[in-house]
Formats: C-alpha cells, structure tokens, sequence
C-alpha cells in the first residue's frame, strides 16, 4: 500500500510560468464573447441537461424542411410548400419558445450569477459586451431558421426543381431571416436584460410576441369586415410577427395571409420598414442604457 | 516604483461619502487593505479597475491613469470579487478558459495557462466538474484562478477569505503569499480582519468610513502596536501598586499605560535598527528585555504579579486609537 501524493507536493513541483505571449485587443475579446454566447444558446460548453432544450427546439424546427423535402422528392411537386420567407412566421410558435429561452440564456444569466463585474474587469468595454451578445443573439436566431431553409434549398435541387427559382428565392428567405433575426434578437435581448430571473424573463418574452400578435389579428379581422381593408395593413404595425409578414411579403415576393389578402400599399410598405428600423434602434440604444449602471 | 497612487480620491454615492480624500502610496509586495463593513474597500477596487468613475481626486494603477485608461489598467490587472460571481452549469475549466480569452489570450496559451492556474490554486479531477457543485473553498478558488490566469502584474483580491473556514482561511492566505512570493505578482487584498491580513502582507493600509486611519509597513504596525499587559497586587507598603509599577518603569526608560483595574499596559521601545537577522528576531530580543525588566521591578517592590501576557493589538484596537465609534 502506498500513500497518494499530498496534493501540496504537486502543487509546488510545477513553477509558476510567466505569459511572455501576444494579448490580443478588444476586436479579439468580443469575438470570443460572441462565439462563447453562440455555442451557450446551444447549450454546447454547458451541462447536457442545458443542451436538451434548445437542441429539441431545433430539431422539431428542421422537421418540416425535412419533411417538405421528402414530399417534393416523392410526388414531384414543382415547388415546396411553404415559401422559405415565411417559414420563420410558419414556424412562430417554436421560434418564439427558443427565442425565448436563448435571450435569458444569454444575458440574465451573467446577472443573475453576477458574472458581469467579470466581465468588465476584462479589458473590454460596457458597449462591446452589448454588441457580442446582440450580435450573438441574432446569430443563433438566423441559424435556428436559416439552417431549416438551406435544407429545403438543398433538397429541392436534389429534388430537381428549377434551380434559378430556387436560388432566388432561397436568397430572399435569407434576407428575410435576417431581419426576422435582428428584430426578434433586439426584442428578446432587451426584455432579458431587464431580469435576472430566468423565469420571468421567458414569460415575458412569450407575452411580447404573442398578446400584441393576438391583438393584432383580432383588429385585423374587424376591420376587414368593417369594410375598412386599408386599415388592415396599418394595424400589422403593431405587433412583431405581423411587421415581418408584411415586409417579406412586401419587398421579398412572399404571400401576405393578413384578413383580406390585400397586399400593402406602398406608404404602409414603407411604414413597415421605418418601424422594424425604429424598434430595433430603440432596443440597442436602450441596452447599451441598461448597461451602463449593471454590475 | 509605485503600484498604486491615490491623490485625495473621493468617491461621492448619493446618501453616503464612500472614501473621503483617500491618499495612499502602494508598493510592490503584498498589501492588505483593511476596514470595517462599509469603509469603502470595494469602491477603491472598482475605481481602481476604472469601472467607476471618482468623484474628486486621482488613481493610478501601475503607473496609469485609472480614469482614462482604464482598458489598458485591466489588462495588465486580476480582479476578484468579493461575491460569487460564477454560473453553475458551467466547469471550471470551461470558465477559465472563456476568461483567458476575455483577457485576450489566444485560444491554446488560453487553454495551457488555464490547466496551469487551476493547479496553482490546488483544483484537480474536480475542474472538469459543473462549478454549482463546489464548496465555498472550491469556488474561492476558481475565482482567485481567473483573476491570475492572464498573468497580470497585479491582483486586487477583494476579501478572498470570506466565507471560508479556519483551514480554508489558512490555505487561502498562503496561497495569497505565494502569488507574490513565487509568482512575482504584487497583491491588494482587502479584509475586515487585521490579524489574518498581517500574516502574509508586507504593508496594510486602514480605511475607515472612506478616511485613511493608517498606512504602514507591517514591521511598523507591530512596532507601534505590540505591548505587554501586566497584572499586579497592591501590597502593604504600597498600597497602589498600579502607580508604583508605573514609576518603577518609567524610571526605567519604559513608556507604560495604566488600564483597567490593575492593569498595566507596556509599550516595546522601538527595536535598534540593524539589532538583529531580521525585524522579527530584533522584536523578541526586545521583548525578552522588557519582560526581564518587568520581572525585576514587581519583584523589588514586592507586588504580586497575577498574569503578563504578550499582545497586538487586533483592528478593532486600531479603529479605538482613531474614532471614537467602532462599527465592526
Ligand atoms: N452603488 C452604490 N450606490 C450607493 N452607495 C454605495 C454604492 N456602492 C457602495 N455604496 C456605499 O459606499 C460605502 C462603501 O461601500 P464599499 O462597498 O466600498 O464598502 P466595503 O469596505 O467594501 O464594505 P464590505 O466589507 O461590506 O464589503 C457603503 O456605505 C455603501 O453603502
Ligand atoms: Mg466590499
């Protein structure tokens, strides 16, 4: 029998070795932020019970792709049936649910456990930590849409359907998701940041997408039956979700499923896009506010 | 050289004065930084780390300007807070690592400084574990790892001993020795305890309700503060043997105190420069002397002597010699 070495032993058998290597700036302190934030809104680096969400949620997102592929492969179809720029709004419910667990995944964690001071006694600034998480937030988000779509776009060439169409449209449904992203990131983020409960950040998040969408549809069909179809497209404004429709069907060639199926007039048109611009302003302007006092 | 300079830094809150024209001149070496719950501690390491801003006065940190050129501060600076500040789903080296990189250390030197750190602070098998399971111990040290792993050339400790227990206390303390001692990194180390602090510090500085009470090297702090306590009886021909003693010992050259009851405090003379191998063999040669003398003097007049004990004085003796009110 012998004795384990005394951990002091070892403790003092290796020297202390000073760092003589290059310490790179702040470009390269955000980019490890952004890509640590990224990979924690997939749970990856974290335990596997933190994985388990945010994996299924994908998942059940690339299902549809999966299965429209098989459907056009199988009966030869000459176009998938959801159009890739509404796949995001197609997809809202799941969306919202993984949207709403990665904001507070992302930024009311480092409140909550006060990793923050840590943070900024780095040398990176305040706004570089609302920049890398945004942008990080946004990343995760085009993903979470994106990659069900290059499925989609990859199985329909398989499928030999018309390739021009097939890339214009793909193309389109990018564009689309990234400003799906980058709405629903600076929404997200800033209702997150407000709390350190966890809990009541996912609620909260849930409620903002979905009462004002709810809301939205229900004053949409009044006034479609009120005989006032114009106003329709006015009161999409008011909510995410319906912005978003309104846009890609707008500008990205898509179809707009709004109550009476009449397409935006062009001042509504441009009324979507100065809002969507707004929102997204207000929300980084008053993150880089939140952050100035936190920690 | 200087680590770090204050210039009557003064750091305003809306309903409390945190530190009151503070300044102090901060070495190499380890320094501790002591004061009571409230007395400002942690404002000076966040103005310090250039997170927040003074309301009056100057910082610098290694020579730079903390109000300006706090980046370039934080590069070269460890911090470790006095809360937790680690999430639990995540392992110790995962974090660390995350850190490093925060810090800008390529992803490999990030990686080897980081499995190099966590052995440093005596973290094994244990850091590829979810950091919610630690014991207080455990997370102390993760905490002192992070603020070391860039290899900075100064580590502001913010009470790193909080919550841990006598043994944990110890291991922590010696370890704080080592990062000057071996690592070659100077050290701000904040308690509320003086005792635990002059163990492993070269100098402490005291702060009380922001106001500097003392700032000394340690060498000095025991000079001034180190005294032997005497009890005595009163006897027959002198029926105050307190003031007998008191005048035998001054004959003496002793500079002594009456307190409470019969009680007699004695205050070591400053020990002879140079008297000896280092300050602490010149403190006891001193020490033998005066309880020599005091054995002689109860002795000639005839006093019984009920107790001597050696002391030093503890911080709350400290806070009395400058403020009336002691809060800790
Ligand atoms: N952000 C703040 N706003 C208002 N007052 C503050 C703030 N931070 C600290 N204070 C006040 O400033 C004083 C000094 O606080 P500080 O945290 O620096 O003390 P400390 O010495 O670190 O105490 P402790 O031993 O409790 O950690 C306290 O009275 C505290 O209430
Ligand atoms: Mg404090």
């Amino acid at each position: 029998m012998t004795a384990p070495p005394a951990p002091d032993a070892r403790i003092h058998d290796i020297g202390y070795r000073r760092y003589e290597g290059e310490r790179l700036g702040a470009m390269y302190a955000r980019c490890s932020l952004f890509v640590h934030s990224l990979r924690g809104a997939y749970g990856l680096g974290r335990s596997a019970r933190s994985k388990m969400l945010p994996i299924g949620l994908f998942v059940i997102m690339c299902a549809p792709a999966v299965v429209m592929v098989a459907v056009v492969m199988t009966t030869g179809r000459d176009e998938l049936p959801i159009e890739y720029t509404a796949y995001g709004v197609f997809m809202q419910p799941i969306f919202g649910l993984y949207l709403a667990l990665a904001a507070p995944q992302m930024v009311s964690l480092d409140l909550r456990y006060k990793t923050i001071p840590l943070y900024f006694s780095r040398p990176i600034e305040r706004g570089d930590y609302v920049i890398a998480k945004f942008a990080s937030l946004t990343a995760s988000l085009f993903l979470f849409v994106g990659i069900p779509l290059l499925i989609s776009y990859v199985g329909s060439l398989l499928a030999k359907l018309d390739f021009a169409d097939q890339t214009t449209a793909f193309a389109r449904g990018l564009v689309a998701t990234a400003v799906f992203a980058v709405l629903h990131a600076a929404i997200g983020l800033l209702i997150a940041s407000m709390t350190p409960r966890r809990g009541f950040g996912v609620a909260a998040i849930i409620s903002v997408l979905t009462i004002p969408y709810f809301a939205v549809i229900s004053l949409m069909v009044v006034a479609d039956e009120q005989g006032s179809p114009d106003a329709v497209g006015w009161i999409g404004l008011f909510s995410p979700g319906s912005l978003l429709e309104g846009f890609q069907a707008k500008f990205l060639g898509g179809e707009l499923e709004f109550p009476g199926d009449q397409m935006l007039t062009n001042a509504a048109g441009a009324a979507y896009v100065v809002v969507i611009a707004a929102i997204i302003a207000l929300c980084y302007f008053l993150l880089t506010r939140r952050y100035r006092k936190a920690g | 050289m200087s680590v770090i300079q204050t210039e009557s830094l003064t750091k305003r809150y809306p309903r409390v004065t945190a530190l009151d024209r503070l300044t102090v001149d901060i070495g190499p070496g380890v320094t501790g930084l002591v004061g009571a719950n409230g007395a400002g501690k942690s404002t000076l390491i966040k103005i310090l780390l250039g997170l927040a801003p003074a309301s009056d006065g100057t910082a610098t940190v290694l020579g730079r300007n903390a109000a300006h050129e706090g980046g370039a501060i934080r590069e070269q600076v460890g911090y470790m807070p006095e809360h937790d500040c680690l999430p639990p789903d995540v392992s110790a080296t995962e974090f660390v690592v995350h850190m490093a990189r925060m810090s800008g250390l390529p992803r490999t030197s990030a990686r080897e400084r980081t499995a190099d750190t966590l052995r440093h602070v005596g973290l094994y098998e244990e850091r590829y574990r979810p950091m919610g399971g630690y014991s207080t111990g455990m997370k102390q040290r993760v905490k002192l790892a992070q603020a070391l792993v860039h290899d900075p050339k100064l580590v502001l400790l913010d009470e790193p001993t909080n919550g841990l227990d006598p043994a944990g206390r110890d291991e922590m303390l010696g370890l704080i020795r080592r990062i000057h001692a071996e690592f070659g990194i100077s050290v701000l180390v904040t308690s509320h305890l003086l005792g635990e602090l002059e163990r492993i510090s070269d100098h402490v500085v005291v702060i009380d309700g922001g106001k500097l009470l003392r700032a000394q090297s340690i060498a000095g702090f025991t000079e001034a503060t180190a005294s032997l306590a005497v009890e005595v009886t009163d006897s027959d021909t002198h029926p105050d043997g307190t003031r007998a003693l008191l005048d035998a010992l001054a004959a003496r050259g002793l500079t002594a105190t009456a307190g409470t009851g019969h009680i007699v405090h004695i205050d070591a003379p400053e020990p002879a420069p140079a008297a000896g191998p280092g300050p602490e063999a010149a403190q006891e040669a001193v020490q033998d002397v005066v309880h020599d003398a005091v054995r002689d003097v109860v002795a000639d007049l005839g006093l019984g002597l009920i107790r001597m004990e050696q002391r030093r004085h503890r911080i709350a003796e400290v806070f009395q010699d400058g403020r009336e009110e002691v809060r800790s």
